[in-house]
């Protein structure tokens, strides 16, 4: 049944953008990059317990290590290592807080780091040339190939949304998603029994935020124009709504969150104006009756069937 | 015979409070050692001082004639250190076996080997044991919240041997447990502490738990040590039944 299903969505995935316009292009390949943010976002939050509030920060430092690398004649790739392992160290030390406070305290601390990150982005014009933003972002050519048209693109983002799903596969099924998982259920008595919480938690971050760049490097190429505000407090929350939404701790709740992030607004669009207020109730109405998201609402779906 | 465990002076204050008060006593390999008090006694923050969950204001713990004072719970628990909680402590999203396969899974290889190794750490077989062991067969595979409290009991006690420790401290094992459960319980770790040398200190307000399973008896009241020796001799005591009644 699984299979099937999962058989099913990755030939809609790849079959779907031939039918559609370059704006569903556009929002297929934006799904794609949002679900590898929630990806990591899912990592430290849903896996590990640890709540953030600069996860949009991150795609940020990848998308502006992207587009300075890349308009100044330095291929994707190298925006990749680079996004990746300032996105890693970065994560590392905000993860030091979370040694020390938990839970909204914690929060606070990310939020204060995402503002801070808001700030360097636009007021640090000598690099990010500030509220102008950066333009004129190319996208990559692989061995001969070329992604610039929307489609070749979406493909590139798809493939890097399936190692990403794959490594990740890999962690959360290894000791290590086990040792998060014990670091988020109770950390006294993980740390009672060997597991490093101080060392887990702050891979937790790590690994979680170079994720989270890695989006970024896609998402500069994608929209070929940023500038700070695509980065502040609001995509912070909209990538923690994902993952709440989707079912954090479940490996499929980014994938979904993502999907119901970026798609709902464009089918809610007949409802114009009303929009936010359908999505906040309905947000609120899973939260209330489903904290465990989407995914944990099937899940109790399941178990009534069976 | 060897000393795994020494204390020598240790004391704990909480503002004005002193909650240990110079504490000295030292754990023969192979022995059950009982700890028992009143209420407010002390017994767990003695446990959390022993095991690095609380810093010690003064004193001294060897294990193994090394120093430890000041070092992590995660450390001391890599160095053969296991323990249980007063409060019930599994990790309820986990299934029966990942809980025994954690509890091992830290004392294999490095982290990094472990990240590409295999997905039990090589204990799956280890926990398998310690499963049947500990007669939790037919659940291996349920999530520990799922189980009874009972059998969650069980299942604490189990991980705190999943990574064949030198020595145990148990707080209140008994706590909760039916009477035919805690039989059981009495039967697996007399079969451990035989099979394995392992060594344990044990905190019981279940005197007939007490006085069956341990060797020797400590009472601690007030922070302090107030009589030591075998269980009869120390149920016997005056002292101990001051401490216990009032006045």
């Amino acid at each position: 049944m699984k299979k099937i299903l999962f058989a099913i969505v990755v030939c809609l995935l790849i079959g779907a953008p031939f039918a559609l316009k370059p704006y569903g292009i556009y929002l297929l390949s934006l799904w794609a990059v949002m679900a590898i943010a929630a990806i990591g976002l899912n990592l430290t939050l849903g896996y590990a317990g640890q709540i953030s509030l600069a996860q949009g920060s991150f795609v940020g430092i990848g998308a502006y290590a992207a587009a300075l690398l890349t308009t100044q004649g330095w291929p994707l790739w190298s925006a990749f290592v680079l996004a990746a392992l300032l996105s890693l160290a970065i994560g590392w030390l905000l993860g030091y807080p979370a040694l020390r406070v938990q839970h909204h305290y914690l929060a606070f601390v990310t939020l204060s780091f995402a503002t801070l990150v808001f700030l360097v982005l636009r007021n640090e014009e000598w690099l990010t040339k500030g509220v102008y933003g950066i333009s004129g972002i190319p996208r990559p050519t692989l061995a001969g190939w070329s992604a610039k048209s929307p489609l070749a693109f979406y493909f590139f983002c798809l493939a890097i949304l399936a190692l990403v799903a794959a490594a990740t596969w890999w962690l959360v099924r290894s000791p290590w998603g086990r040792a998060f998982t014990a670091l988020r259920e109770n950390a006294v008595r993980a740390d009672s029994l060997g597991v490093d919480t101080r060392r887990y938690t702050l891979m937790a971050f790590a690994i979680g935020s170079a994720l989270g760049g890695v989006a970024g490097v896609l998402y500069a190429p994608l929209v070929q124009f940023i500038e700070p505000t695509a980065f502040n407090l609001n995509l912070s929350l909209n990538l923690l709504l994902m993952v709440m939404v989707g079912g954090a701790g479940h490996f499929l709740g980014p994938f979904l969150g993502a999907a119901v992030s970026v798609l709902l607004p464009e089918w809610l669009r007949f409802s114009e104006g009303l929009y936010l207020i359908l999505y906040g109730a309905a947000v609120m109405l899973l939260m209330a009756f489903c904290p465990s998201g989407l995914l944990g609402l099937a899940e109790r779906a399941g178990r009534v069937f069976k | 015979m060897k000393e795994v465990l020494q204390v020598r002076g240790l004391a704990k204050a909480f503002g004005g409070i002193r909650a240990v008060d110079g504490v000295s006593f030292e754990v023969r390999e192979g022995e059950i050692l009982g700890l028992i008090g009143p209420n407010g006694s002390g017994k767990s923050t003695l446990f959390n001082c022993i095991l690095g969950q609380l810093a010690p204001s003064a004193g001294e713990v060897r294990i193994d004639g090394r120093a430890i004072t000041g070092m992590r719970p995660c450390e001391l628990n890599r160095l053969g250190v296991g323990r249980t909680f007063q409060l019930l402590q599994v990790f309820p999203q986990l299934s029966v076996r990942e809980n025994l396969i954690l509890a091992g899974q830290e004392h294999q290889a490095s982290m990094w080997a472990r990240l590409v190794g295999r997905r039990d750490a090589g204990l799956g077989e280890a926990a398998d044991r310690m499963i049947g062991f500990f007669r939790l067969s037919a659940l291996a595979q349920e999530k520990a919240g799922a189980l009874s409290y009972g059998q969650q009991k069980l299942l604490d006690v189990a991980m705190a041997f999943m990574a064949g420790p030198r020595l145990v401290l148990l707080d209140e094992p008994a706590g909760g447990v039916n009477p035919t459960m805690l039989a059981g319980l009495r039967e697996r770790l007399r079969e451990i502490n035989a099979a394995q040398r392992a060594t344990f200190v044990v905190i019981e307000h279940n005197m007939e738990f007490v006085m069956s399973l341990c060797t020797r008896v400590l009472v601690l009241d007030q922070g302090r040590i107030i009589a030591e020796g075998p269980p009869e001799a120390v149920r016997a005591d005056p002292r101990v039944v001051e401490a216990y009644l009032g006045h």
